[in-house]
């Protein structure tokens, strides 16, 4: 029984992880970039909800102020930042990336101190019992969304233009823009829906582990970064299965008493997984084009 | 065909001569660095013409493709699109002006379907946006439907209807080459540039590809003009041809005027090299 509950609280956690680790794959997969700037995307997140919140707005209303604020920020990011180093070498765009998270942290710790604040995002209490498992309402709502956030963005890119569009950019820009493809655009609109999962994610992030500080998405990004690559960063599926594995590994070596090593683990599996398979679970071997 | 033009001008076939060429080049060039690939490149192309450039490897074709398409920035000359400068246009303003490529080393997008390779070509003839799919507003369905009757009518053309579900990658070369058209044609073109068609393809593929091309310009009343190694086909379905070498024009004429051109002859043989530099001006 007692896995049971352990096997659905790692399943909230995966679902969080997957939907952050999208926005990595995403990126990465149509212009080659670790937009390491993207756990940050969730702290912003985080405090737009608390600042709405405080504002007395209803607490549906924050939520999607904080979804649309976390895109409305990536699109930002992305045209004032990445667009003019579209032909720029790729580790110019890395370092960028980075300065841009140590920017957002800062900017944080500037406006809102250094102090974790608390955030309550009013959310259905209570639980439903199967049997001698008791099931959370958050855990089955954040594990619910992420798995139809899901679909969405598999309905997205596979059944619309734009998602084809995505596919054409990732597999060769130039020519798809021989295909009279607005490249750039399509990459806005990358960028653009991998900010709307992280900003679900960091609603579901927030409502279980309820504080903001400036370096909130640090680490959390860093671990989805990580299921990213586990799973095949570039890949869709791979990110989705990256992110519940990292998220069931985490509860695993909670549950058996080594919570001191949760982090180290996941590092471990990103070195093992580096070593071994570098193209990650779903992710095929690259080879060189002549 | 004509043969009684100037060949210095255009080589319009006669129905097509009072019509606005589909593309003029005039004394278009590019250097790269100190290197002079193409110069004083001028060709015109009439709007149902079937014409041909050809040359030894190395010459500059490659290189004029993508100054027509605007992957590079030409140095010096300009270009004309159905009479309109396209001096300020970018690849993608170009491809929606009419110009359309396959390339020399098929650049499909292999991980997907030979049907979505196509809507890809499709793109901005589907006008519904995201929100319509979202909430899979009528004008979504729509414009889906009718875009992959669209891809399979195109794809019909090369008999490829039936693989439309297959990956682009798994497709035999020959295939693949003609599903690189397929995608080209699908954006609307005015004028369809094919970078060696019938590369890799076998005598009885490559005369398929030539009655093909010809149906292609007849069915969607395009210009075509091509790149290719292969003279038979050159010879065949080309009206006019233009010859580079080391990035100039050095002949145009009908292909009965190339085949006969001694300048032609000798950048092909390579014989008297040293005199050549005294036909190229």
């Amino acid at each position: 029984m007692l896995f049971v509950a352990q096997l659905v609280n790692a399943l909230q956690l995966g679902s969080i992880y997957a939907l952050i680790a999208l926005g990595y794959s995403m990126v990465y997969g149509i212009i080659k970039l670790l937009n390491f700037a993207h756990g940050d995307v969730i702290m912003v997140g985080g405090y737009i909800a608390i600042f709405s919140l405080a504002a007395g707005m209803h607490p549906a209303v924050a939520i999607i102020l904080v979804i649309v604020g976390c895109t409305a920020l990536a699109i930002i990011m992305e045209k004032l930042a990445y667009t003019p180093l579209r032909n720029a070498p790729r580790i110019s765009v890395l370092i960028t990336a980075i300065g841009i998270s140590i920017l957002l942290q800062n900017l944080a710790q500037l406006f809102f101190g250094a102090r974790p604040r608390p955030l309550h995002i009013p959310f259905p209490t209570g639980s439903i019992s199967i049997g001698e498992i008791t099931l959370a309402y958050p855990m089955l709502i954040t594990i619910g969304s992420a798995i139809l956030s899901m679909l969405m963005l598999n309905y997205i890119v596979h059944r619309t233009k734009l998602g084809k569009a995505m596919r054409a950019v990732s597999e060769d820009t130039d020519a798809a823009r021989l295909m009279g493809i607005n490249v750039n655009s399509v990459i806005t609109f990358t960028f653009a829906l991998g900010a709307a999962l992280a900003g679900i994610g960091a609603v579901l992030y927030f409502v279980r582990l309820p504080v903001v500080a400036p370096t909130a998405g640090a680490m959390l990004g860093l671990k989805a970064f990580i299921a990213a690559v586990f799973g095949g960063i570039g890949s869709i599926p791979g990110a989705m299965l990256g992110g519940f594995a990292i998220g069931i590994l985490e509860v695993i070596v909670n549950a058996s008493g080594f919570s001191r090593w949760t982090d180290g683990a996941v590092f471990l599996v990103l070195i093992i997984i580096l070593l071994v398979r570098p193209a990650g679970l779903v992710g095929k071997p690259t080879i060189e084009k002549v | 065909m004509s043969s009684h033009h100037d060949p210095r001008t255009a080589l319009l076939p006669e129905r097509d001569i009072h019509k606005i060429p589909v593309m003029e080049c005039r004394a278009l060039g590019i250097d790269f660095g100190g290197l002079t690939a193409v110069d004083d490149f001028n060709i015109t192309v009439a709007p149902t013409e079937i014409a041909g450039l050809i040359g030894p490897n190395g010459a500059g074709k490659t290189t004029i493709f993508n100054l027509l398409t605007k992957v590079y920035k030409p140095s010096r000359g300009a270009m004309f699109l159905n009479g309109k400068n396209t001096k300020h246009m970018t690849t993608i303003k170009a491809n929606k002006a009419g110009i359309a490529r396959t390339f020399q080393n098929i650049r499909l997008f292999k991980e997907m379907t030979v049907m979505q390779n196509v809507l890809v070509g499709l793109h901005n003839e589907m006008n519904y946006n995201l929100v319509d799919a979202i909430f899979r507003a009528p004008k979504y369905w729509r414009a889906e439907r009718i875009a992959k009757e669209r891809a399979h009518e195109l794809l019909s053309i090369f008999n490829m209807q039936d693989d439309g579900e297959r990956k682009a990658g798994s497709l035999p070369y020959g295939s693949q080459r003609r599903l690189e058209i397929v995608r080209a044609l699908a954006t609307n073109p005015c004028i369809l540039l094919l970078d060696e068609p019938a590369a890799g393809m076998n005598p009885s593929e490559t005369s398929d590809l030539m009655e093909n091309i010809k149906e292609i310009r007849d069915i969607f009343k395009i210009a075509i003009l091509l790149i290719e190694h292969d003279m038979n086909l050159v010879m065949g379905i080309c009206e006019g041809i233009a010859v580079i070498n080391y990035g100039r024009v050095i002949a145009k004429g009908t292909p009965e005027d190339i085949q006969n051109d001694p300048v032609v002859i000798e950048a092909y043989l390579g014989k008297e090299r040293e005199n050549a530099e005294g036909h190229r001006h």
